[in-house]
């Protein structure tokens, strides 16, 4: 969990673009792609999106490592779309109750090219943008709250560290008799049980951070950033980047007569 | 991102405080935390705070800092508490605030954030916060790390003078230290001890710091305050003066309080031998770690050990001591030996004395063989509560094993619980916590007893208390595994010692 939230040493292009900028473009991609599902679109923003892999420093190994839930889970749903949906065309597999023909082939690889398609600009803003970045944009550029940003963000640190005191605690209550044994009812009381030590850690770590936070002078009105949020011309280009993708993704199904609007 | 070093140095102007009649209840409590406080601290003088718990120094260090009460509205403040003749809450950053535990004196991801931190909320100028940076992580000797090393990959003592840095950064008059180094290795607390007294040195800060372990402090400070716990007839101020002067007048009195007084080491019980000498429980070639594998799409990836190579004996009636630094792995192998954790390879087989027909490794037991055979203490007492009751902990062991529950009144006698048995375990106070935590696995009546740290933080009493009842355990017969810091403690318990080296941390002046 915390060694996802941090850029590895990734020092690839895109990592000194504002974070803003590539979360403005990557929002462009996914509002055009949300909006049709068809094959064309999302294959057409996926090559795209390949072709940025070097920009962000990421790999197809590392997407995978990463991803690799999202991309099964992706592949899963295109397969119970092509056997589930209504035929139509030819009829290219007939297994008894389960068919797929060309109209429900086609609808499966959109949803699965879709699914593809939407998750993946986010994996890519992610993988080149550091938190700490997001929220200096977030509250310099975005003028959100610096205390409900900064708050959040230090937060997500306690995350990392919840999830250690999960293992813990676990490890504490089976030193107690309380296993992971029985039935439903035992289980379910077992859970509920180490979510409420989980809660107290939590609600203690929580307090002692916001006395650490508030001793160093956290919450007053003026604020000084030690990092400044800016924009450079690599900005312009992420969200150009952004745009023509976007609208590449539409031409291209509108002009194949592959657009499908879903509402 | 480093400023240009243009910027004049800039100085810290030493902070002085002043209570009269000062008092502080917190909501819903019947007594005061601190009550009729008289206590004036000159400029750049070094005030170390002593007292039993309860005495309120906590309260006052907090109050110090300015953190005390802002959502408390229902609390009672009596008489006054001045920084250089203002409220500490209009102060903002004339006052640091150092607490115990190292993760949450952590704010950001990146060490140099993390430092700039209260500097930004100060509304430094943005050129000079990074020239505070750089001489803020010079001065607490983490300058070696570059500015954007996670900070998730330091050590406790690392942790607590990056902590240090943060404070040093923000120009405070007056530092204080709540308790810095209770959660610290013996190399961490003299890291820690070594930066306070440079920073100091430098910038001819305030210092008031609370902590129950005197000899740490004693030849730094230079004057010690004795509290008493809030109670209406008397001062809060039992003694002051210089530390010499206040050891020899008060030493019985401190120690009687609990107080690490230097060359005091409380009376132990003595072992007197080793009844029988049946092996419960072995260690093969272990590799441990406290991540399971891992799946990476069609790939089992197995996590990198902590440790590797571990070999031991647990013997009845024997102890046995595992030391080393932070990070080495220690308590992971404890947890191992445990039946807690799986080994990533090697083996722990249980003697057929222990297993009892259970199968010979301990983690595939069920919860409830485990807890018959092998019990484990957790460092964090809180972490092994399951029940709202004390007496309703205790019990839970043997209810669920359907035996021993006349062992309990031994316990709660023998560990002083007693008059505890209705209180809530989460409302005791450290030492209760830590006499209840042991007590509770006791009652299931283990063959092995394993401990994780579970001297850090205590005062001498509970020390001591809890030293001669492992050592009568283990003349009893009781294996005991711990793991510890703490060499008069091992020296109580006799035994075998295991010392694991450091491969977790990088140190900053090999960067």
């Amino acid at each position: 969990m915390r060694e996802v939230l941090s850029l590895h040493g990734n020092r690839a292009l895109l990592t000194r673009a504002n974070p803003l900028a590539k979360f403005t473009a990557v929002f462009a991609i996914t509002l055009v792609l949300a909006l049709s599902i068809d094959w064309v679109s999302a294959s057409t923003a996926l090559l795209a999106d390949f072709a940025l892999f070097p920009l962000a420093g990421l790999t197809l190994r590392l997407l995978w490592q990463r991803a690799w839930p999202l991309i099964i889970a992706a592949a899963l749903g295109g397969w119970s779309t092509a056997i589930l949906s209504a035929d139509s065309g030819r009829t290219l597999l007939d297994v008894g109750i389960w068919s797929i023909s060309e109209g429900s082939l086609e609808l499966g690889l959109g949803f699965m090219l879709r699914g593809l398609a939407i998750a993946l600009p986010a994996i890519l803003l992610m993988s080149c943008t550091d938190p700490t970045d997001l929220a200096d944009a977030l509250a310099q550029k975005a003028k959100l709250p610096h205390r409900f940003v900064l708050g959040t963000l230090a937060a997500m640190r306690l995350v990392g560290l919840m999830a250690e005191e999960w293992q813990t605690i676990g490890m504490a209550r089976r030193a107690r008799g309380v296993g992971s044994h029985g039935s439903p009812v035992q289980r379910l009381r077992a859970t509920l049980g180490q979510s409420f030590g989980l809660l107290v850690q939590a609600v203690r770590r929580a307090s002692r951070l916001a006395v650490t936070m508030e001793a160093r002078g956290f919450g007053g009105s003026a604020r000084t950033w030690a990092r400044e949020s800016t924009y450079s011309l690599l900005d312009v280009w992420v969200l150009l980047g952004g745009l023509l993708i976007a609208a590449a993704a539409v031409l291209a199904a509108v002009a194949g007569g592959a657009w499908n609007f879903v509402f | 991102m480093p400023g240009p070093e243009t910027v004049r140095p800039e100085t810290v102007r030493p902070a002085a405080v002043s209570a009269h009649g000062w008092g502080w209840r917190h909501a819903g409590r019947s007594t005061a935390a601190v009550h009729g406080l008289d206590l004036e601290i000159r400029p750049g003088e070094r005030v170390l705070l002593l007292g039993p718990s309860g005495a309120g120094k906590s309260t006052l260090l907090h109050a110090l800092a300015g953190v005390l009460g802002e959502e408390d509205d229902d609390a009672d403040e009596t008489g006054s508490l001045l920084i250089d003749g203002a409220v500490p809450r209009d102060s903002r950053g004339r006052a640091g605030l150092m607490q115990q535990d190292p993760e949450t004196q952590v704010v950001l991801s990146r060490l140099g954030d993390d430092v700039a931190f209260g500097a930004e909320n100060l509304a430094v100028p943005r050129e000079r916060i990074w020239s505070r940076v750089h001489e803020a992580l010079d001065d607490v000797g983490l300058a070696g790390f570059p500015l954007d090393h996670p900070t998730s990959a330091l050590s406790g003592g690392q942790k607590q003078r990056l902590a240090l840095a943060g404070i040093l950064a923000m120009r405070p008059g007056l530092l204080l230290l709540d308790e810095p180094t209770a959660n610290l290795d013996p190399a961490g607390v003299l890291e820690v001890r070594d930066a306070v007294e440079r920073c100091l040195d430098k910038t001819g800060a305030t210092l008031v710091v609370v902590e129950h372990r005197v000899s740490v402090w004693k030849d730094l400070v230079d004057r010690i305050v004795v509290l008493q716990p809030g109670n209406s007839s008397e001062p809060a101020v039992l003694l002051d003066g210089p530390p010499d002067a206040v050891l020899e007048q008060a030493r019985d009195m401190l120690a009687a309080a609990g107080v690490w007084v230097p060359g005091y080491v409380p009376a132990t019980r003595e072992r007197t031998g080793t009844p029988n000498s049946e092996l419960l429980l072995t260690a093969q070639d272990l590799a441990v770690s406290r991540e399971r594998p891992r799946r990476r799409g069609f790939k089992t990836i197995l996590p990198v050990p902590a440790q590797e190579g571990l070999s031991a004996e647990v013997i009845a009636g024997r102890a046995l001591t595992i030391t080393g630094p932070n990070g080495a792995g220690k308590s992971t192998f404890a947890l191992t030996l445990a039946g807690l954790l799986a080994p990533v390879s090697g083996k722990v087989s249980a003697g057929v004395g222990l297993a009892d027909g259970a199968g010979n490794d301990p983690y595939t037991w069920k919860a409830q063989q485990l807890i018959s055979r092998i019990g484990t203490v957790f460092q964090e007492p809180e972490h092994q509560f399951v029940t709202g009751r004390v007496l309703d902990e205790l019990m839970f062991g043997p209810r669920h094993l359907g035996h021993g529950e006349e062992r309990v009144d031994e316990l709660l006698e023998r560990l002083r619980l007693t008059h505890l048995v209705d209180a809530n375990p989460y409302t005791l106070s450290g030492g209760e916590k830590r006499r209840l935590s042991v007590a509770t696995v006791l009652a299931a009546h283990p063959q092995v007893l394993v401990l994780d740290e579970p001297t850090f933080g205590q005062d001498a009493n509970t020390w001591a208390e809890l030293a001669s009842f492992l050592s009568e355990l283990l003349d009893a017969g009781t294996a005991v595994v711990s793991v510890t810091h703490d060499q008069e403690f091992s020296a109580v318990l006799g035994g075998t010692e295991m010392r694991l080296e450091s491969r977790a941390y990088a140190e900053a002046d090999a960067a």
